[in-house]
This record gives C-alpha cells, structure tokens and sequence, in this order.
C-alpha cells in the first residue's frame, strides 16, 4: 500500500512543499530541477503576457452581451462623448494659442480621451484622485468649467492657486480632485495614503491615482503598491501606458510585460485594459472598484493607449517617432473618438449627423469666450505671493513681503503694476 | 589607485588638484595646439558648449558615460545632440524614468572606474536621488580611507527660473548639497565657463553637482568659445567685473542681473561696484571675496535661491567674521523670498536689477 501511494504523482506532490512564512499564500511547491525555471527560454515565450480587455472593438462592434454604461441613462452616456470631444477642443485651441505666445505652456491630451472619461465615470464622486497631469477629461467630468480652466492657465487670480503654478496644473479640491503638480510618481503614494484611510472611516471611498508608464519607472511606484497591498489600502492605481515618456519609447522604461505585472508580484489584483476602447475602460474601473470595497485591497488598472500628440508644448516629437506609428494610431476606430461616436451613432443615441461638427462649433465659441475673460483677469495681489506658505504667515515672510512692498513703492516707475490685483 | 583609465600626461594630473593658478589651461592629448598657432575659437550659445565638453570628455577617455532621460535624441535641452550617434548606445542612452536610478546607478559605474555625466532632467526632480547622493556619493571616499571614491562621478542638471517654470521647473538647489560634505557644486554664468568647468567637473577626482542655468541655455553666446580641450580651475571665482564701493557676489544667471544693476549704479548713481562670478559654491574661493571686500568694505550676495539658508548666509557668515574690521556696512543678502517658486510675481521673486540697485544704495548709505 505504502508503495503504491509513493509512486503515485498526485500523493507525491503533497509531500514535495515547501512552507515558509515569506511565501505567498505561505506555501509553494518544490522542484527538483531547474527547468521550470525557464532560464535560457525568452522571457516573452514563457511568460505570457496578461490579456487586454476589450468591449467594442475598432469596427465599434460591441462584444455581444458586453455591459453598455448600465445604470446610466442616455444623455449620461452621451455626456462621456460630449466631454471626449470637449477635451480635444480645448486641446487644439489651448495648444494654439500657447504658440501664439499669450499662454506661456500647454500639455494636450490627445489620444487619451476614452481612458480618461472612461474611467472617471465609473468613480464614485468623492472618490479622491490624485492625477498626473494629462487627465483634462477626468477634470472636465468632476465639474472643471472651461472658464476656470483658462483662468489657471492664465494665471489669474480666479484659481485656487492664485496663478503660482504653471499652466494646466489645476486644483479642484471641491471635485475631489488634488492639485497636479510637475514631480511624476509622488502622488502614487498619496493615493495609498488616502485609500488607508477609508478604510480606517469605513467609508466606500477610493484613493486614486493616475499615472503614465514612464512615471511608474519611479521608486514611489514600486512603494506604493507595496504599501497599500501590505497595509490594505482602498486604492486604485490607473496607469496610463501610452507609448512615451517625452521621447522614451516604452522599450526603454520596461523590459517586463508592461505595468500590469509588476502589480501582481506586489500581491495587487490587476486588469489591462484598451485604453481606447471608452466602453471596456469604464467596466473595468467598475469591477475593480468593486473589488477594491469589498476586499479592502488595491487593484491597479493598466491602460493601453496612445499619446498621439507632444508631451508639452516644450516637445516636437517628430524627432523621435518612428514613420507611420503617429498615422496608425490616429485612423478611424483606433482612435478613441471616433470609435465611440460610431457605436452611439449605431445605438442611436446619436442621430443627427452633424453632431459632432455642431458640438465641436459650440465647444470652440465657448472656449474663445473663456479665453478672452481670462486674458483680462488680473494676476493676484503680490500678497499672495507670501500667503499659503504657512497656515499662519511667520515673521520672516510678512518682513520680507514689506520689504518687498517698501521697494515697490521706491522703485514704482521702473514696474507695471496693473496686471496685478493691489 | 587610479580607479579611471590613466591619462599620464603631468599635465592632466597636475590640472587634477585645485589649481590656484588663474589662466586657462589646454591640458589636451593628440590635439594639442601647436606652439605659436592662436586657439580656435567658435560662436557657442551654453547647450553646444555643454555638447562641446561631453564630447570632448567622451573622445579623450573612453571609460566614460553619459546618461538620463531623453539623452538619446538629444536631451530637451539639446545638451546631448549627437552624443549617442557617435559613441554609441552603451555609452550614451536613456535610463528609465528615475532619478533615484540614475544617481544610484551612476555611483555603480563610478566606483569601478568610470567617469560618469549623469543628467537629471531638472534639479526640481533631484529629490528622489539625494540619499544616493547624500549616502553614499558625497561618503564613499571618507569611509573607505580613499581606497574607494567616485571621483568619476558628475551630476548635471538645468537649475534656476526661465520665466515661466513655477515651482517645479526654476528651483536653485544648491544650498541643499552645499550643506553635504563631499560634495563639489559648480554654477557656470555662460558658454565659455560652462564649457571649461564642466570638463573640470568630468576630470575632478571629487562628485561634482554641476547645475546649468536653463534660461541661458539658448539666450548666453559667446564668440570665443575655445574649440578643442580646455579646462577652467574649479575652486576659483571670476571677477567679472572691477569696482571700489560694493562687492556684489553672484552665480549663474544672477551675474548677468549683478552686471546690469553695476553698469545703472554706475551711470545713475554714481557708484562702483565689483562683480564677482562665485562659480564654485562648494568648495568656493573665499580668498577672491574677502580681497575684494577688504578693498570695497561693502558685501551684497545675490541668489535666486531662498533667503534663509540659502549659500549667501554662508559666504556672509564667513566674510563678516574675517572682513569685519573692513566692513563699512553690515554684509547682507538680495535673494528670492522663502517660499516656493510662484509663476505670478516671478518678476519680482528673483533679485532683478532694482532690487539689487535698491540694496547697494542703502548699503552705501549706511
């Protein structure tokens, strides 16, 4: 009998593991040679790489029985297009008028629509987001208007930084979303932060963050997650994988497949997505929300998508893009616009041909109304210049702004007061 | 122990040491310029002499390296054209993106005898690397008895405001690493400088943290930028400018503004003032200023960065106790005010001319 069971595989097995507290679930089994291992295969022929998540695909079919944006009624869904195309209005005219030189910078966000407004639509609105700084869309959706958008890129008085940051840094603390700020990769541990503490209020609440594939090659990346899978944060980490950092192509972040399996070797629930699918994106981001409160753990979502335009106005990537790369990703259907408007159009909640040209029209008018407001706001008092710092302004500030004040008034011919507010 | 590839010429190892010497030095191998024959000069804005040194520095020793992020197409300041082309992609790539990495890294391949340009892309983004430069660049030769040293080592980052960079794209940061002992900061007003400096910096046996004013990157041109190989003492500071009543210590970009402010003192207010370019922050030429202050007996320190703890509190620290007796006017500071650095009153943040002029007339009228 004894025999008999030790020649028998499967009962073999149950003898050959190995315990150790450091393991994964404590247990693993073991091996007797170094084959599994893998060592002189190629990495990408051994290790498949995890499957992207489609809904609708670039012919703007959806996959039958797929989950259409349930819950949500027509004119919400036709607000996720109208917000997409409102996103590359401004885009095209910001970017503009910054070549003009009345704006001093520009970041667009062409490409990137359907991973943004998908995914933001399937937040809950006091979910706190900590974004990058190419997210306009998830801005627009949490309430940013387009006059307080050109008042922070015009650095006025009117934005809840008073015009301290460059442009397209917006704050919109009422919409729950968090100042985006130039450092890449800081805000990845906020948001583990944040996610930690819904947890400890008991509120259905998630901390979330958007970042690219570029800053996720930061330390803070890699500490982020490890924080809030140890610690059990209600987190959710969305990584925008669009091609780029500046002129860094993806071969030279990563040498592993992508964002996405760095999440489970930290012990993250992970899905890659179409980022350019809107439709996927959204179910995505609803499942793992889902999962985030009911396991009180993180989950990261990896976006696969495109950025068809510069990093910044500061950027001419046609030194660095490879020939037919920017034309294939912009063509009907791959592009994310135009793939959604299809299927709305299919679905008939879009039925007016020229809907997209007349929204585009009102969309333009609006934004060059908002342009020229901002263009005749005046900048913050110079005040403003020491408040903030401290919640209460100390000594040395409050010197220092009058003896700022005091040189002013000395040296008042040689400076043109007016742009700002006295 | 040499840790880099040897250039035994005594002429290298002599330009090695901080010299006291003021001239320029032509230290080059192969392309020495015949005796009699005038150096080459050429038009250079701060990027190509930038480009010139790493160049130079990647021909004369091929153990060296130059890497960050964006390198290889040239860099978002353009410092780096050409460089990968030439050299080749295992000397001059692109890293992923983190700057811990780069630092980190970059001390590996110094500590086993590389020379090492490593560039972060702004010195706003340096923070993630200051353990690794901190921790272990600034102490790897103390610890070791100099059996170790990254003396190979060199940072290189675009520092200071550029008119629109608000707070994460016009940071000074030098007064973070001057208070670092083993460390060595270096601070170029211009092409001719930067170039000579920078291959200092590259050659140095200490870690250099060379910063480079990104707003002269393009705006600063000089006609007689040297062509070939040349070095510039690193120690040492430029008097720019002669004068009698008032020293005006500056660095960078702040010089250019310290240059105007001298020549309106002069023409409207009739005073004279001595500019001096610091150029090494650490260790910097105390000798230079106090020769200066003890002919002018007045000290104004002009700096971007923030008032408090900013260098200049140093360099009044130590002036006002070995100047004191010359001293006619307390030693005081025009600098950017403490707090971040706002887009909207730039103008006003950094010590533009007025505010300069405005400090020296009350200096003078102590």
């Amino acid at each position: 009998m004894r025999f008999i069971r030790l020649c028998n595989p499967a009962i073999r097995r149950s003898f050959s593991t190995f315990s150790a507290p450091g393991l994964f679930c404590g247990k693993a089994p073991i091996v007797n040679s170094l084959a599994p291992y893998n060592l002189s295969e190629k990495l990408c022929d051994v290790q498949k790489p995890i499957p992207v998540f489609q809904q609708l695909d670039e012919s703007s079919n959806l996959v039958p029985g797929a989950e259409f944006f349930s819950g949500m009624s027509d004119p919400d869904i036709l607000d996720l297009f109208r917000l997409m195309v409102k996103t590359n209005v401004m885009d095209n005219i910001l970017q503009d008028i910054q070549r003009q030189g009345r704006i001093s910078f520009y970041i667009a966000n062409f490409g990137e629509e359907a991973a943004q407004l998908g995914s933001i639509s399937a937040l809950k609105n006091d979910d706190e987001v900590w974004t990058q700084y190419r997210e306009l869309g998830c801005f627009l959706y949490r309430g940013l208007t387009t006059q307080m958008a050109t008042d922070q890129t015009f650095s006025t008085k009117e934005e809840p930084g008073k015009g301290r940051q460059m442009p397209i840094h917006y704050t919109m603390i009422e919409g729950h979303m968090q100042s985006v700020t130039s450092p890449l990769g800081t805000k990845i541990l906020h948001a583990a932060g944040a996610g930690y503490a819904f947890k400890l209020d008991k509120q259905d609440r998630v901390g979330v963050v958007y970042f690219g594939e570029g800053a996720a090659s930061e330390g803070d990346f890699a500490v982020g997650l490890n924080f809030a899978a140890t610690l059990g944060s209600q987190t959710m980490f969305i990584c925008r994988n669009n091609g780029y950092a500046i002129s860094t192509p993806t071969k030279d972040q990563y040498a592993g497949d992508g964002i996405a399996a760095r999440a489970l070797a930290y012990g993250l629930k992970t899905i890659r997505v179409d980022g350019n699918d809107v439709v996927a994106v959204h179910n995505a981001t609803k499942a793992a929300r889902r999962e985030i409160i009911d396991s009180k753990s993180p989950v990261l979502l990896e976006l696969m998508t495109y950025r068809r335009g510069h990093h910044s106005t500061s950027d001419d990537s046609s030194k660095y893009r490879p020939p037919g790369e920017l034309e294939e990703w912009s063509r009907p259907g791959k592009e994310p616009i135009s793939r959604f408007r299809d299927l709305l159009v299919d679905k008939k909640i879009i039925t007016d041909e020229k809907y997209e040209e007349k929204l585009r029209e009102e969309f333009r008018n609006e934004v060059i109304a908002c342009i020229k407001n901002s263009e005749k706001k005046l900048r913050a008092p110079i005040d403003d210049c020491f408040t903030d710092v401290y919640a209460e302004m100390p000594w040395h500030l409050r010197e220092q702004l009058e003896g700022l004040k005091d040189h002013l008034g000395r040296f008042a011919d040689k400076y043109d007061m007016s742009i700002y507010q006295k | 122990m040499m840790h880099r590839a040897a250039i035994s010429s005594p002429i290298h190892l002599a330009v090695r040491e901080f010299s006291t010497k003021r001239s320029i030095a032509f230290p080059s191998t192969q392309k020495a310029t015949p005796k009699g024959e005038p150096t080459k000069v050429t038009r250079m804005n701060l990027f190509q002499a930038i480009n010139s040194a790493m160049k130079i520095a990647l021909e004369t020793n091929p153990r060296t390296v130059h890497f960050g992020e964006d390198v290889r197409f040239g860099g978002v300041f353009r410092c780096s054209m050409g460089l990968a082309d030439e050299f080749g992609e295992n000397r001059v790539f692109n890293t992923p993106l983190s700057e811990q990495g780069i630092a980190g890294f970059a001390i590996g391949m110094a500590a086993v005898g590389y020379d090492v340009i490593a560039e972060m892309q702004f010195a706003d983004y340096i923070f993630p690397a200051f353990d690794q430069i901190v921790n272990e660049a600034a102490k790897y030769r103390y610890r070791a008895g100099s059996t170790a040293d990254v003396g190979g080592l060199t940072f290189r980052a675009p520092c200071g405001a550029v008119g629109h960079g608000a707070l994460y794209h016009s940071q000074s940061v030098e007064s973070f690493f001057a208070h670092c002992p083993g460390l060595s900061i270096v601070v170029p007003r211009g092409p001719k400088q930067a170039k000579g400096l920078l291959l200092s910096s590259i050659r140095s046996r200490d870690p250099v943290m060379f910063f480079e004013p990104k707003i002269l990157y393009r705006s600063a041109v000089d006609d007689d930028v040297p062509e070939g190989d040349y070095m510039l003492p690193l120690g040492e500071a430029d008097i720019v400018k002669k004068g009698s009543e008032v020293t005006l210590v500056a660095w960078g970009t702040q010089v250019r503004r310290c240059l105007e402010a001298a020549a309106d003192l002069e023409s409207q207010h009739g005073i004279s003032a001595e500019v001096v370019d610091l150029q090494t922050i650490v260790p910097w030429d105390r000798e230079t200023v106090s020769r200066s202050v003890a002919k002018t007996g007045r000290l104004v320190v002009c700096h971007e960065a923030p008032m408090t703890n900013g260098f200049g509190a140093e360099i009044v620290a130590e002036i006002s106790a070995k100047n004191f007796l010359n001293l006619k006017s307390p030693a005081v500071r025009v600098t950017g005010f403490d707090t971040p650095f706002p887009l909207a009153w730039e103008e006003f943040y950094v010590p533009n001319k007025y505010r300069v002029i405005d400090q020296v007339i009350k200096t003078v009228q102590f």
